[in-house]
């Protein structure tokens, strides 16, 4: 078990390492990369250079890419192109907000696993004919869209407030916070609610199969207890789902946050987009790739820890 | 979460259809696709995808003539029809700058269509070499491409868009290139597994005593054996780039107005989402069913090509 996780996290460790050379390169070696900033004929030569220098682009690129990583790791991203605040900062105000919707996003989305219990326990019936057409649908429409539609169709009524995270002054903060949350969150929440039910349902139908299930219930053990049984045995996969989606769970955040005008860090990554502030961008992507790393690690693990029958 | 990654998931019961493609067909007089084919024409739904998507394809493949019929330009804006909702002069009334809804959105339906399937096609080349490579050679070949996998799959999607899309500004083609090298590896794990699953037969070795050299078992030998996941997980990549796209454009990032795409058509419309609702809705509907269609049609055909299912 020990020598499992530390070959995991060095693995780990290699894959962040991977991923920022990507991301190095793409904006380095790239025609329209920041030097074209720089080649602005009103800009006079000598700030030219103090800027080339400031930034260290006059430097041989690996020993920028070596600099880069290593300031990264004391979370030093540079300064953002556009205001030339420390893009450390810059992020950071933006966490919160983007904490506040994943999270809700992420519970919220649990709740596709006793979708997909139920599904399981009663096959073929409406239960199950209603989640598998859910998932269909839910898989074909761009969740984006769809908080869209239903802040249109819901307008006239005033059910979801427009936009934004609403207002600190208010005078119930937690109320006004929720009620601007409840929407976002409950797109957010839908990819889980696919997922999950999907996953849980075909989980729990092979567990159901099994010879220990058909024991338990010859032996006359109450049906809520043999759930029980079943139950936990078929959560034993769903734990490395829990990892794996987050990659596509973030991705969707700067869709979601765009929508509604959500100030968190996926909307930051398209203002700066705009403003070609690589600087900022190449740090979300960097910290996004981070956080879907060790999602998977944490998961990996999670795994190897419950089901004692992994070993790798 | 975006679609685009559970895709490759749903993608997982299609390496069971193709493990079991070798088996020979119950009736020898029917061949695998005849009967695969007999199997289709029985499931309503994937007919019903099948004729919603090729009237898709159809109508956005004419549009030009529908065009040049209706006499409606797409990039023809008209300063005082503004904003106008839906008549009978522009049934799907006109946008922010008085163009006609309803005749972009057939050319939005060509580039979005043509992104989609460039997309998957270069997922497909890379994904069945890297993959027909690593499950045939194994060793350190296999490492080196399940380390390139490990690393792409974990940046999420649409960060990594947002950079390249910043930093190329690309064009139709563009666009689905880097979509297609984003989205390759599903396709090559897949592929992978098929081709570990194929490679100990005795065919194999026979076509070796043969004297047939690596690249024409592989090709000749051992690809026509995972066609079948190939073409369901192709048909997923389509999707998913339609849907990526979408939401590129939607950002203002992907395809660059005057051209049209369903994504960028509703790049305005969180701004206008309750004065012109119309502007939303065509967009987003073309989407969903080009997508439904699709999905439904992937899967049909993996239930027909699975010889367990009758």
């Amino acid at each position: 078990m020990g020598r499992f996780i530390v070959r995991r996290v060095i693995q780990s460790f290699f894959l962040i390492l991977g991923i920022t050379l990507i991301t190095f390169v793409i904006t380095r070696l790239a025609p329209g990369g920041p030097e074209t900033m720089l080649e602005d004929p009103n800009i006079r030569p000598e700030y030219i250079a103090q800027l080339r220098a400031q930034y260290g682009l006059d430097q041989p690129v690996y020993v920028q890419y070596v600099k880069w990583v290593g300031n990264m790791f004391q979370l030093n991203f540079g300064r953002s192109f556009e205001d030339n605040r420390p893009v450390i900062s810059k992020i950071a105000e933006r966490v919160p907000a983007t904490l506040q919707l994943s999270l809700a996003g992420y519970l919220i989305g649990l709740l596709g696993i006793p979708l997909g219990i139920q599904a399981a326990l009663h096959r073929g019936r409406i239960i199950d004919s209603i989640v598998r057409v859910f998932t269909v649908l839910g898989q074909a429409i761009p969740h984006w869209w769809l908080g869209l539609m239903i802040l249109i169709f819901t307008a006239p009524f005033g059910i979801f407030p427009l936009a934004g995270m609403g207002s600190p002054n208010a005078e119930h903060v937690v109320l006004e916070r929720l009620h601007h949350l409840l929407l976002p969150s409950l797109i957010s929440a839908m990819s889980g609610w696919i997922v999950y039910s999907r996953y849980m349902r075909s989980a729990m139908l092979d567990v159901l199969g099994q010879d220990y299930v058909r024991t338990a219930r010859a032996k006359g053990l109450q049906e809520r207890k043999v759930m029980n049984h079943a139950v936990r045995n078929a959560l034993i996969p769903i734990i490395t789902i829990l990892g794996g989606s987050l990659a596509g769970f973030f991705s969707g955040s700067v869709l979601l946050e765009t929508v509604f005008s959500w100030p968190g860090m996926g909307r930051l990554a398209v203002e700066a987009a705009f403003k070609r502030d690589y600087p900022t961008v190449m740090a979300l992507t960097v910290i996004f790739s981070f956080l879907v790393i060790v999602g998977n690690l944490l998961a990996d693990i999670a795994y190897a820890y419950i089901d004692p029958r992994v070993r790798y | 979460m975006s679609q685009v990654q559970f895709q490759a998931e749903l993608q997982g019961a299609a390496a069971t259809a193709g493990s079991a493609a070798q088996m020979p067909a119950q009736k020898p007089a029917l061949g695998y696709w005849q009967r695969a084919f007999r199997h289709i024409r029985k499931d309503r739904i994937t007919v019903f995808a099948f004729f919603l998507l090729l009237l898709i394809t159809l109508l956005s493949i004419a549009a030009p003539w529908i065009g040049k019929l209706l006499d409606v330009d797409p990039n023809t804006t008209q300063l005082l029809k503004r904003m106008k909702p839906p008549s009978s002069e522009h049934l799907l009334g006109t946008d922010d700058v008085g163009r006609d809804v309803l005749i972009r959105l057939l050319y939005a339906g060509r580039v979005s269509l043509l992104i989609g399937v460039l997309a998957a096609l270069t997922a497909f080349v890379i994904g069945v070499t890297c993959g027909l490579l690593a499950g045939f050679y194994q060793k350190w070949v296999d490492d080196a491409i399940n380390a390139v996998i490990q690393t792409t799959i974990n940046i999420p999607l649409l960060f990594l868009l947002i950079l390249l899309s910043v930093i190329f500004r690309p064009g139709i083609g563009g666009l689905a290139v880097i979509l297609g090298l984003l989205s390759w590896q599903g396709n090559a794990r897949q592929i992978r597994a098929a081709v570990l699953s194929v490679k100990g037969h005795d065919y194999i070795d026979a076509a070796r005593v043969l004297g047939s050299k690596d690249g024409r078992i592989m090709w000749r030998h051992i690809f026509p054996n995972v066609t079948s996941i190939v073409l369901v997980v192709t048909g997923f990549d389509v999707a998913g780039a339609i849907l990526a796209e979408s939401g590129l454009s939607a950002l203002g990032l992907g395809i660059q107005p005057p051209m049209a795409s369903w994504g960028n058509m509703l790049a305005k419309s969180f701004q206008y989402a309750t004065k012109a609702p119309w502007l939303v809705i065509s967009p987003g509907v073309m989407i969903f069913l080009t997508v439904l269609s699709i999905f439904l049609l992937a899967d049909g055909i993996r239930d027909a090509l699975d010889p367990r299912i009758s």
